[in-house]
């Protein structure tokens, strides 16, 4: 194949990207991003995990190491099928606080801390490096393969100069669509597009050769199998060390990798498609890995020894004359690289601009000023950090020598970005991590990382001698750089990273225990940890009124860009209620502004510059407390608030009652006052007529003296009347003089029987007694009680209609009281009359009125309360009956008696 | 512990696909790493090839149950948060 053809085809096909990116950009800037942001873009965009590396050092691997280049992908798909544990909630905190890249995950959950963001910044660089030159290194070599086999008098182009032109072309498109504009999300809808392009031409590629070597140059599924088993691979042994130690390191590496992390958390647009990629992502590593196997077996069978087996993809299909598959896979290759490259470059350059330049720039300017468009500085920091990185990865290319195996450096490169394991998954799980944790263990890990690995991997006496390499540093031989602590039976990478994450966790542990993490640390931590429980309802960093919204607007508007500032300015007014574009500087506002400059610039910057205005970096425990105890205060005010509600409740409850009672009164004083009036006036008529007929003198002898008589009768009636009112208002008063003594209680009812047989005395009384059980001696007010018994005695006489009435009369103790019951034969009280016969001036009847005013149950009723006793009535016997109950020894409460 | 302690069924059915879905990775785990455990390649009938065979049935298995389970989880996910 004509090499010019090819790289023709090579330009077309970056152009082809190119437009791809560029359509996609334009549309998504129209709001048509549509199927753009769906699931299976992002699957696709996450593909930059399988590099050049993977695309043709898998094959190399497996000729070498048999299957041990699954473990390479088995590691991501444990993640993704367990992505409820870890994939999620890293995507929901990637979105809540705005995280523009991994050091600023890590800085942002460790109180904002610039030095973990440089740290993890540094480490990424460190470890990306001889990944971005592998990927140079590739596409070099593939464009050599093909040049070597041209005829037609092109020269076999420069190595170096096919490097510089590979990394000039990808600089300037990472550039173009990388760095665009600021994004408030940090997302490259054309670029991530353009890499799932890629992902299609890259697996159709493999797959492609894959399909030819399979049923094309074998005999099919059946005798590429028999093939397997003869060839070299089959000698493979499986070293359980290295197959679980490698699972691990690459399941850490898909989520460390900062070009992991800025696909998979940063430019995810949706949740939801995590889960589509759960599955789909496993789905296409599988079908990348599917066959490597067979390409490795027939590549070491077909291809002369010696040939380099990381480019069998490419020289099996050429060596068999296929032109244009091995075009295709040139492609392939192209793709994997190129895409790795890009998002690299992207990933880290955000990384370098927001945790390097911008806090280097800041502490440069003198305090609350911050002149100048900020914007154009990011980008262009961020364009100068792509091509400071893509110069690196050149330049240890040209160092390196592009020879070491392609495998071994990107293990490398692994083991390096899984030291920031420890530190995110404690940030995520452990509210308790802290950022000296976190910087010893990181900085523990990479270091570790460098001296076991990294740099013995220059080989010996490139940086470290190949004296210490067989004896240790000063002879020292348990500080081997490859035999860690004595520890010898190791593979050299098993050993690194054995050493490194486990120091690094223990470093990281202890480090978080032993410290104590300031309160922007502590509640960053607690917002991470429980990212799922509430949306951005964590305590606010910042305290009122210290900046000024002017200020704000003005360094938003360098950030955000003019449209973008307001819009969001006059949306938060508008949010308190405000017209305009200025809202009231709030601790919750600025908090929102925070979050938005750090989708731009990170979360370490944005707090830096924030707190520029604001006047003090973070708030104290003082403002804290501050904030609990004025909480507190409020808490309690509404608790007090809710006592007093309930008092008043209370209060208006028993005005209520009172002043229904009152009303009651009122109603039943009316009708008192009438009833007396009525009373008073019956007998004071016929006071007056009869007095006014004798005034008149003539009148013959026997009707003077009847009048006489009439007229004293009605006096001693209305006499009688006054006494008792009198009576019942001394005893309702509760200021009546009681009279105490030991009396017997027989003797009482036989007073009461006798004074009682003067009312109606021409009606006979039959009366039943138990005369032994009458024998109590009670301690009481006798007269009183008599009084009583007369009342109930005399009412029997007057009102019982039996033909012969009859009173049965029952004494009974009951412990410390006496019940007295009167029973009589007539036909009792009606049910609905039994409730008022206690009150004043209630009679039953007129028919049979006999002097009496109806005071008299009224004042029974008082004199037993007096005593402390009670009448009532009882139901349900011979006719009426009455009930007296009262106790033994009456005792007075010590003040009532002197009343 | 917040929330009822009693679930209707399709609550109930969810939150047990939840579990399911984070019990997943441990069962690969343990798939994948069984073959460490095997006897030498070459004796026994234990080759490469049957090696590579069982590890592509795990993987796709996984993935089958990765589908399923991701089917029943997707419309939760974003709607409403567990605990």
């Amino acid at each position: 194949m004509p090499f010019n053809i090819l790289v023709l085809a090579a330009l077309s096909y970056v152009f082809f990207l190119f437009l791809v990116a560029f359509v996609v950009e334009r549309r998504a800037a129209a709001g048509a991003a549509g199927w753009l942001r769906s699931p299976l873009v992002y699957t696709l965009s996450l593909s930059v995990y399988s590099t050049a590396w993977t695309f043709y050092g898998a094959v190399g691997y497996a000729a070498r190491s048999g299957l041990e280049f699954l473990t390479i992908y088995l590691g991501p798909t444990l993640v993704f099928i367990g992505w409820w544990w870890v994939l999620r909630k890293l995507v929901r905190i990637g979105r809540q606080q705005r995280v523009t890249s991994i050091a600023d995950l890590i800085s942002n959950r460790y109180g904002k801390s610039n030095l973990l963001g440089v740290i993890v910044t540094v480490i990424s660089v460190l470890a990306a490096t001889p990944y971005i030159s592998l990927q140079l290194q590739s596409v070099t070599l593939s464009f050599g393969v093909f040049a070597s086999a041209t005829s037609d008098g092109w020269a076999k182009p420069d190595r170096d100069v096919t490097a510089v032109w590979v990394t000039a072309g990808l600089a300037v498109f990472t550039i173009l669509f990388g760095t665009r504009n600021l994004d408030a999300n940090e997302q490259h809808t054309g670029v991530v597009t353009a890499i799932a392009v890629e992902a299609v031409v890259k697996l159709v590629a493999l797959l492609t050769v894959g399909s030819f070597v399979v049923w094309g140059i074998a005999g099919g599924v059946g005798d590429i199998l028999d093939r397997i088993d003869a060839s070299q691979i089959a000698e493979w042994q499986m070293q359980p060390s290295r197959w679980s130690g490698l699972i691990f390191l690459s399941a850490a590496a898909v989520i460390c990798l900062p070009r992991m992390f800025q696909v998979l958390v940063v430019e995810n647009s949706d949740e939801r498609h995590l889960a589509t990629a759960s599955w789909a992502f496993p789905l296409y590593v599988m079908a990348m890995s599917l066959f490597v196997v067979p390409i490795a077996v027939v590549g070491l069978e077909r291809l002369p020894a010696g040939s380099n087996p990381d480019l069998f993809v490419l020289t099996l299909p050429l060596a068999e004359g296929q032109g244009g598959l091995a075009m295709l896979a040139f492609l392939g290759g192209f793709s994997s690289a190129t895409s790795m490259v890009i998002v690299a470059a992207i990933a880290l350059a955000t990384m370098v601009s927001n945790h390097v330049v911008m806090p280097f720039w800041l502490s440069m300017r003198p305090a609350r000023a911050v002149p100048g468009d900020v914007r154009r500085l990011v980008l262009l920091s961020r364009r100068l950090s792509i091509v400071v990185i893509l110069a690196f990865g050149y330049f240890y290319y040209r160092l390196s020598g592009g020879s070491t195996a392609l495998a071994a450096i990107g293990l490398i490169s692994f083991v390096g970005v899984a030291q920031i394991l420890p530190a995110m998954l404690g940030g995520i799980f452990w509210r308790g991590g802290s950022r000296v944790g976190a910087a010893m263990g990181l900085s523990i890990g990479v270091l570790i990382w460098a001296y076991t690995l990294f740099l013995p991997s220059f080989g010996p006496d490139a940086v470290i001698s190949a004296q210490v390499l067989a004896e240790g540093p000063f002879g020292i031989g348990w500080l081997r750089p490859q035999a860690l602590f004595g520890v010898t039976g190791m593979d050299p990478l098993i050993h690194a990273l054995f050493w490194s994450v486990s120091l690094n966790t223990a470093a990281y542990c202890l480090g978080s225990v032993l410290s104590f993490p300031g309160p922007v640390e502590r509640m960053q931590g607690a917002a991470f940890v429980n990212a799922f429980d509430a949306e951005g309802t964590g305590p606010r960093g910042w305290v009122q009124g210290e900046s000024d919204s002017e200020d704000l607007l003005v360094m938003a508007q360098r950030i955000l860009g003019d449209d973008e500032a307001l819009t969001f300015f006059e949306a938060s007014a508008r949010d308190q209620g405000k017209a305009g574009y200025l809202p009231d500087p709030t601790p919750a506002f600025v908090d929102l502004l925070e979050r938005r400059l750090a989708g731009s610039v990170g979360a370490a910057t944005a707090h830096a510059m924030i707190a520029q205005l604001a006047g003090r970096t973070a708030v104290s425990v003082e403002d804290l407390m501050a904030v609990a105890n004025e909480a507190a205060q409020i808490m309690e005010y509404s608790a007090r608030l809710e006592a007093q509600q309930e008092e008043l409740t209370r209060a208006a409850r028993q005005l209520r009652e009172v002043n229904e009672k009152l009303t009651q009164l009122s109603v039943q004083k009316d009708a008192f006052l009438s009833q007396i009036s009525h009373e008073l006036r019956t007998p004071m008529t016929s006071i007056r007529a009869f007095s006014e007929i004798l005034t008149e003198g003539d009148l013959p002898e026997g009707v003077v003296e009847k009048y006489g008589g009439i007229i004293h009768l009605e006096a001693k009636r209305l006499t009688r009347l006054l006494d008792d009112l009198l009576d019942l208002s001394v005893l309702e008063n509760g200021t009546v003089q009681l009279n105490l003594g030991l009396t017997n209680l027989h003797e009482m009812i036989e007073r009461a029987l006798a004074a009682a047989s003067h009312t109606r005395p021409e009606r006979g009384l039959i009366v039943h007694r138990d005369l032994t059980r009458e024998d109590i001696f009670l301690r009481t007010d006798s007269d009183r009680l008599t009084q009583v018994f007369i009342n109930l005695i005399s009412n029997t006489r007057k009102y019982c209609d039996a033909d012969a009435p009859e009173l049965r009369i029952s004494v009974r103790r009951k412990g410390g009281r006496v019940t007295v019951d009167f029973v009589d034969n007539g036909s009792g009280i009606p049910k609905e009359k039994q409730a008022i016969i206690f009150e004043k001036f209630a009679r039953l009847t007129d028919q049979t009125r006999a002097g009496g005013a109806g005071l008299g149950l009224a004042i029974c009723r008082e004199v037993m309360a007096n005593l402390g006793g009670t009448i009532g009535y009882l139901p349900g016997q011979w006719g009426a009956a009455f009930r007296v109950t009262l106790p033994l020894r009456l005792e007075l409460p010590p003040n009532a008696a002197t009343v | 512990m917040r929330g009822p302690v009693f679930l209707a069924r399709r609550g109930y059915r969810m939150r047990r696909i939840r579990d399911l879905a984070k019990m997943l990775p441990f069962a690969g785990i343990f798939l994948l790493v069984l073959p460490m455990l095997w006897g030498r390649v070459g004796s026994d009938d234990r080759t490469t090839t049957t090696d590579g065979i069982y590890l592509f049935v795990v993987w796709g298995g996984l993935i089958a149950a990765a589908w399923l389970l991701s089917r029943g989880l997707r419309d939760e996910q974003g709607l409403k948060d567990e605990s």
